[in-house]
């Protein structure tokens, strides 16, 4: 009985039909594609992107030099010079971050007491050359600058959660 | 005017000039439906997979073909220190011309025909299995393992399929009584073979999949094992001719299938908003059709493997047509239905 079963539906080609009954449902239904450049995802609060220094309100710079972050560092990608600085503060004279090394693990501002080293939504810092991708303090703080408004919403965002 | 023109012109250079319009008119709309097919298949295979397909270039993507074929153009064609030149480079140009020389005896509409031959599907049939050659030639010019093995696994496939492809060829002819493809168009006035047929129009269909190198059956330019088969030495135009080679073939497939089993430039009803269509609008959107068909088989199966196509061919089709023709040519002459009889 299977025997026939089975012929029939080969014969019928009953599997191949259902199969291109489901590439048709498919055909009709809206596709997903986002239009990239013009069209963006939406990225989760906790996306791991481009490095940032945060300042506080004041405009004073959070990072306290205290190597955590370069510690805690996986790949080593971070290295920090620190400096006791003319009002006695420590602070980093030197702060290095090699993104060709780094695996954008998260763990520097997991590692952060002061919240100074984040990791921002950015994803589209693509360079020519392979020097412009060793950051230094001041690039990082100028992306801080520039992203400010989105880190403070993601660490807001995100706090509930910690 | 043109009666004026004829007049002054000796007979034959009118004649030739005559051909030449029409052949031009038959192959300019080709190798335009040729580079819109490949957009045509890009859009459906992106749809059935919720992608968008080809969208940036022109509105809608639509000057993409365009843009391919201008690449294309543009690069350069490597010949292999290894291959055989003269072979190398006259291999897609015999796919490319065997292509185009098959469509002079397509009937468009009633008369509208290049070449009106009494044996023209003897004649496809001869064109399609030429084509072959061009594989080979390709597969073995080029000296290369991979692209030997694409040239033998195709030659062995499309000759397999070819055999199964003949005996539906032979029951239709036997329901038609004759060779010229415009007698089979009009034998189907009062029912489209597909009706009578409906199982060899299956096989038709499957084998010309087999018979154009596609997907499920595209074996030969297997990228997964063969890397492209037959094709991966060649660039540039060459790889082109192959290219609109084998679209153009699938076209004729398409054409084909429109006029043995379609009804060809024959309209669905024979009623007012129907005949209202002109002829070639009819062939063209049957072909329309069928090769929807042929880019929704290649969205949906995966691709046979070889023992299975050759089963397949030889154990199913081969047996299943060959009953089929008896049993056609045994129902004709059991009711008398035997066309040109006497």
């Amino acid at each position: 009985m299977s025997f026939i079963d089975r012929t029939a539906r080969a014969f019928f080609l009953y599997e191949l039909f259902q199969g291109l009954a489901v590439t048709l449902r498919y055909f009709f239904k809206p596709p997903v594609t986002i239009n990239y450049p013009y069209e963006k995802g939406v990225l989760s609060p906790r996306f791991r992107g481009e490095h940032a220094l945060r300042r506080y309100a004041n405009g004073e710079e959070r990072c306290i030099a205290c190597k955590l972050c370069e510690a805690v560092c996986p790949a080593q990608a971070i290295t920090i010079e620190p400096e006791p600085r003319a009002d006695g503060s420590r602070r980093a004279r030197r702060y290095d971050l090699d993104m060709t090394k780094c695996i954008f693990c998260g763990f520097c501002q997991e590692a952060c007491p002061v919240d100074a080293i984040v990791e921002g939504p950015n994803f589209e810092y693509a360079t020519e050359t392979r020097a412009e991708l060793m950051y230094n303090k001041s690039k990082l703080l100028a992306n801080g600058d520039r992203w400010e408004v989105e880190l403070a919403y993601r660490i807001a965002a995100d706090a509930p959660y910690r | 005017m043109v009666d004026l023109l004829a007049g002054l012109l000796p007979p034959f250079v009118w004649r030739l000039i005559v051909i030449v319009v029409q052949i031009v008119a038959i192959v300019l709309p080709l190798l335009i439906a040729v580079a819109y097919l490949t957009y045509a298949e890009r859009k459906v295979i992106g749809a059935m997979q919720l992608r968008k397909g080809p969208n940036t270039v022109g509105p809608l993507g639509l000057l993409q073909p365009m843009a391919d074929g201008l690449k294309l153009f543009v690069k350069e064609t490597v010949l292999p220190t290894n291959s055989n030149p003269v072979i190398f480079i006259g291999a897609p140009m015999l796919t490319f011309f065997l292509a185009l020389v098959a469509w002079a005896v397509i009937p468009f509409d009633q008369g509208m025909v290049l070449a009106d031959i009494n044996v023209g599907i003897l004649y496809i049939f001869a064109i399609s299995s030429m084509g072959v050659y061009g594989i080979v030639m390709a597969g073995w010019a080029s000296n290369s393992k991979y692209a030997f093995l694409g040239g033998l696994r195709s030659a062995a496939q499309m000759v397999s399929y070819e055999v199964s492809i003949g005996f539906v060829l032979i029951s239709v002819l036997l329901t038609v009584g004759s060779l010229n493809l415009s007698d089979v168009v009009l034998a189907q006035k009062k029912m489209w073979f597909i009706i009578p047929h409906l199982p060899m129009f299956f096989i038709f269909l499957i084998s010309g999949l087999a018979e154009t190198n596609r997907s499920p059956f595209d074996l030969p330019e297997a990228e997964a094992e063969l890397v492209a088969g037959y094709n991966v030495e060649y660039s540039a135009m060459a790889f082109a001719l192959f290219f609109l080679g084998e679209y153009a073939n699938m076209l004729l497939m398409g054409a084909m299938t429109s006029i043995l089993f379609l009804g060809g430039w024959l309209p669905l009803f024979d009623i007012a908003p129907f005949n209202m269509i002109p002829g070639p609008l009819w062939l063209f959107l049957k072909i329309c059709f069928v090769m929807f068909i042929f880019l929704w088989v290649r969205a949906t199966f995966p691709r046979y493997r070889y023992d299975q196509l050759m089963r397949l061919g030889w154990k199913v089709f081969l047996p299943f047509s060959l009953i089929w023709l008896v049993l056609t040519a045994s129902v004709l002459t059991a009711f008398g239905w035997l066309p040109n009889q006497g």
